[in-house]
């Protein structure tokens, strides 16, 4: 079936091998345009660290932690505590010391957290318990999932 | 080819599409000296397409709360790949939607395109343009910073101050006394919902208006060609109008493109409730103008409460604005006079006012 | 007849005696006529059930209570406070050893002696309305102790017989330890009592100051103690801690403090010449130095945030070389350059990671702009054809 276009028709013969030869040069360009979609298509591939890192982190794993040792990891953009008691609990708290700043340590032979600027001690509940801190460490809730130990912020009603 | 043959024979057994075909190839618009303005039509067209498909995107990454909206939009703009592409270009795109929903009015106030028996189409372009306006005013907020924040919460007083009903209408547009995190949930639904369904009904409805009646042609053409009809020239809107869209609509993506880029658009930091306005809030460009001069009111006129006065008139405004072509036809035989030398006035006023209010302290 | 009337005329002259020694209740008087209850809030004996009798002596119902005379007031007190098991009954966490410290005090030995002014137990705890430290509208509470010894050591008059100074509490009041105390309510921030001790109140010696403010200052503490300083203050008599930072008006110290140029505190003994300047100096510098490489490295960092580029994790390092400063700022009390230096160190080891991290994501964010180019190109070549292909269609005559 031969359909013809209103433009076939009126088009001189002589430029028709030059439309195509555009036609094919729109077709090539229009792909590359569509190769723009490149961006768009990498978008909607989840990045590997979630969105709700900020009111939630993966601390860490249980094998990583022994009973009476801490690591230290990322939640939101400030440094966070993760604490495994002789006991077996994890407990979790900001490791920003209320006084000035500084980065808090867990010291496994007095079972409480230290931060070694000026000498602040807390109790593994983070209560600031001597030297100059004003007030507790902000506590976070623990939750182990299979091998992996999650952190979030305590939730209000 | 013969793909195309056969796909097209298939759909047109089953559907009758040839009618539709031959009605879109007697599309024609008519060529003269003003022709380069039907151009802005299809441009805010094509920028709202625009904003459908990277506000889509966004939507996959975005949270609507007051606890998780900016560090999404942080996420997206760090983390996501391309990210901070797709959501400064849709911060872009939609000043210059709504730049050129503007440009687009008032070319046909000039040209006169309102005129009968295009009131309609007036109208739903009118309302098209305030749709707009909500788009841009709702999706402001979304990121949830300081600036957003402080933004609405002038922005939403304003109303406030309508007599009798102003408060009610505060309270629905803020979902309560103060600009919360309800008030950006009622926004986010605004957005991405509620809008879009109305826009989309009103789009349908003036595309149709404007197929149904064709393109218009100022007065001034016309009566060039009152004698003789042929002599304007018409260009067939498929494909030759089309391809010149394409080639606008492709310039203005690379201009999206290297604002995009070169001037990414900021964050700022999360809006914290209880911190005092930071000094000089003012809104975005296209409230500028109202904003600018409700500060200058003074404060009691004749007895009236200044900022109400000034809230009335710009109510008055925007009704005169959507009864244009009806004004008018009113307005007798001088009318048109009167239309256009209004518009120029609004737009001089406008355009000083935004000017104004961006350099004043 | 003589005899008789001599032991009379004894008899009111002492009488008299006794009446002026009963008008003397207080030096200070500081309560409104005696109540159990003043002021809303309930006495703390009043509280246990001890009466004005237990105090006064038994007087008929009706009669003026017999005022106590000063001096006997810290026995009297001290006859149930330093006794363990009667004590024991009414609070068995309280201390029964107020009466002794307070007889070591200089309040408690000049009063040995006869000095009626020192103060004794009513005046800094009041006679009447006797509150536990731990309520804020005792006289003794953390908040309120600077001010119940100020009644007496900042007034001149008082004090002009003693010799001392007047001017402590005025130095106090604008310390760091009472802007803690009273600003950020930090009740364990030191008040008069916490250095110079309460009931058995002396001025720390010379030797001992460091003691004192090491106590909660331990780590300046110790790095005084591992400097030349020590020996040299100790050699010169010159107290610890106090000769730089003042007893009383202890201020917040800042990069300035050291130095040699004023207001540091180096410059009131040590030249830029001298191998004690040239030390402050070099430490001063080295702590400038490390400050602004941190806020160097912030800024590239923030910028690149704010660029769009994910710069989180850098940016929480970045806050270990401020616990680095912040180490360098007590280190400094070693007053070696070599010993702030391995602190300085540890910090500028960190703002050079943070710094190179910022700018290779601004050197991303450069590459973007290159980046962008390519759809660009594509852009262009695309408009180019479609206007090619326009030009082309209408040549034939459309």
């Amino acid at each position: 079936m031969n359909i013809q276009t209103s433009k076939e028709k009126e088009m001189p013969a002589i430029s028709a091998g030059r439309r195509h030869a555009l036609r094919l040069l729109l077709g090539s360009m229009a792909a590359s345009l569509a190769a723009a979609f490149y961006p768009v298509l990498r978008y909607l591939v989840p990045p590997a660290e979630s969105n709700s890192a900020v009111n939630a982190a993966l601390a860490g794993t249980i094998r990583d932690l022994k009973p009476n040792s801490a690591k230290t990891f990322h939640f939101g953009n400030r440094p966070a505590l993760l604490v495994c008691l002789p006991s077996g609990e994890y407990r979790s708290m900001s490791a920003v010391c209320t006084h000035l700043g500084c980065t808090v340590q867990y010291r496994p032979d007095g079972e409480q957290i230290w931060c070694a600027c000026h000498n602040g001690c807390y109790d593994t509940n983070g209560r600031n318990v001597s030297g100059p801190p004003p007030r507790p460490l902000e506590r976070y809730e623990v939750h182990v999932r299979g091998e992996e130990i999650f952190v979030s912020r305590k939730q209000d009603a | 080819m013969r793909a195309t043959e056969t796909v097209r024979q298939w759909v047109d057994e089953r559907f009758d599409i040839e009618e539709l075909l031959a009605l879109a190839r007697h599309k024609t618009v008519p060529m003269h000296r003003f022709s380069i303005w039907y151009y802005l039509g299809g441009l805010t067209l094509f920028l709202f397409i625009v904003q459908v498909c990277t506000g889509l995107l966004l939507l996959l990454y975005y949270r609507p709360s007051a606890g998780e909206a900016f560090e999404s939009v942080q996420y997206i703009t760090s983390q996501v790949k391309y990210g901070w592409l797709i959501r400064s270009i849709h911060s872009w795109s939609a000043n210059l939607m709504i730049f050129s929903a503007f440009a687009h009015m008032f070319s046909i106030v000039f040209l006169r395109a309102y005129r009968k028996p295009r009131e309609l189409t007036w109208v739903s372009g009118m309302a098209l343009l305030f749709l707009a306006l909500g788009f841009g005013f709702s999706g402001y907020l979304l990121p949830w910073n300081t600036l957003a924040f402080f933004a609405t919460k002038v922005g939403t007083s304003v109303p406030g101050q309508i007599p009798i009903v102003g408060h009610s209408i505060m309270l629905l547009m803020r979902g309560g006394e103060d600009v919360t995190g309800a008030t950006l949930a009622r926004f986010y639904g605004l957005h991405v919902a509620v809008l879009p369904l109305i826009t989309f009904g009103m789009l349908g409805a003036h595309l149709l208006l404007v197929q149904k009646f064709g393109m218009s042609v100022p007065p001034s053409v016309e009566n060039k060609y009152r004698g003789t009809p042929g002599r304007l020239r018409e260009m067939r809107f498929f494909p030759n109008f089309l391809l010149r869209e394409l080639v606008g609509w492709n310039l203005v993506l690379a201009v999206l493109l290297t604002l995009a880029v070169f001037l990414p658009w900021e964050l700022g930091t999360k809006a914290d409730p209880f911190a005092s306005a930071p000094a000089g809030i003012r809104p975005e460009w296209y409230f500028l103008a109202q904003f600018q001069t409700l500060k200058m009111i003074p404060s009691k006129v004749m007895s009236m409460d200044g900022e109400v006065l000034g809230i009335l008139a710009f109510g008055l405004a925007g009704g005169l604005c959507f009864a244009l072509p009806f004004l008018e036809t009113l307005l007798g035989r001088r009318g048109s006079l009167w239309v256009r030398v209004g518009a120029a006035l609004g737009l001089a006023f406008l355009g000083s006012m935004t000017v104004y209010g961006h350099f004043a302290k | 007849m003589r005899n008789r009337c001599f032991r009379v005329l004894l008899t009111m002259i002492v009488g008299l005696a006794a009446l002026a020694g009963r008008a003397e209740v207080t030096a200070r008087p500081d309560s409104p006529p005696p109540t159990a209850e003043a002021g809303g809030y309930v006495d703390v004996h009043a509280q246990k059930g001890i009466t004005c009798a237990d105090c006064h002596g038994a007087t008929p119902a009706g009669a003026a209570l017999p005022a106590i005379p000063r001096e006997r007031i810290p026995q009297l007190c001290g006859s149930c406070h330093s006794d363990v098991n009667r004590i024991k009954k009414a609070n068995p966490s309280l201390r029964v050893d107020q009466w002794a410290q307070y007889k070591t005090s200089v309040h408690g030995i000049k009063f040995e002696h006869g000095d009626k002014k020192v103060a004794i137990c009513t005046d800094c705890h009041s006679a009447h309305r006797i509150l536990p430290a731990s309520d804020p509208h005792s006289s003794i509470h953390p908040k309120n102790i600077a001010a119940t010894c100020k009644r007496c050591h900042s007034d001149e008059e008082y004090m002009k017989p003693y010799g001392v100074k007047t001017d402590q509490f005025a130095g106090y009041v604008e310390s760091v330890h009472s802007k803690a105390m009273v600003e950020r309510g930090d009740l364990s921030a030191p008040t008069c009592t916490t250095c110079h001790g309460s009931h058995g109140a002396v001025p720390p010696g010379a030797a001992s100051v460091a003691e004192v403010c090491g106590s909660c200052h331990v780590f300046q503490a110790k790095h005084f103690g591992e400097g030349p300083h020590k020996q040299v203050f100790a050699d010169l008599g010159l107290p610890g801690c106090v000769t730089c930072h003042s007893n009383h008006r202890i201020k917040h110290p800042d990069d300035q403090f050291i130095g040699t140029t004023k207001p540091a505190a180096c410059a009131r003994c040590h030249k830029k010449t001298d191998p004690g300047g040239r030390a402050a100096d070099a430490i001063h510098d080295r702590l400038l130095y490390l400050d602004h490489e941190i806020a160097g490295a912030r800024a590239v960092l923030d910028r690149a945030s704010r660029s769009g580029m994910e710069v989180g994790d850098s940016q929480i390092e970045l806050s270990q070389a401020g616990d680095a400063l912040m180490k360098a700022r007590v280190s400094l009390h070693t007053v070696l350059p070599s010993r702030v230096e391995e602190d300085v160190q540890a910090g500028l080891k960190i703002t050079s990671k943070a710094h190179a991290a910022g700018e290779a994501a601004l050197h991303e964010r450069t590459q973007r702009k290159r980046e962008l180019l390519i759809p660009l190109l594509a852009i262009f070549a695309v408009t180019f054809s479609l206007c090619f292909y326009i030009v082309e269609l209408e040549r034939g005559g459309n």
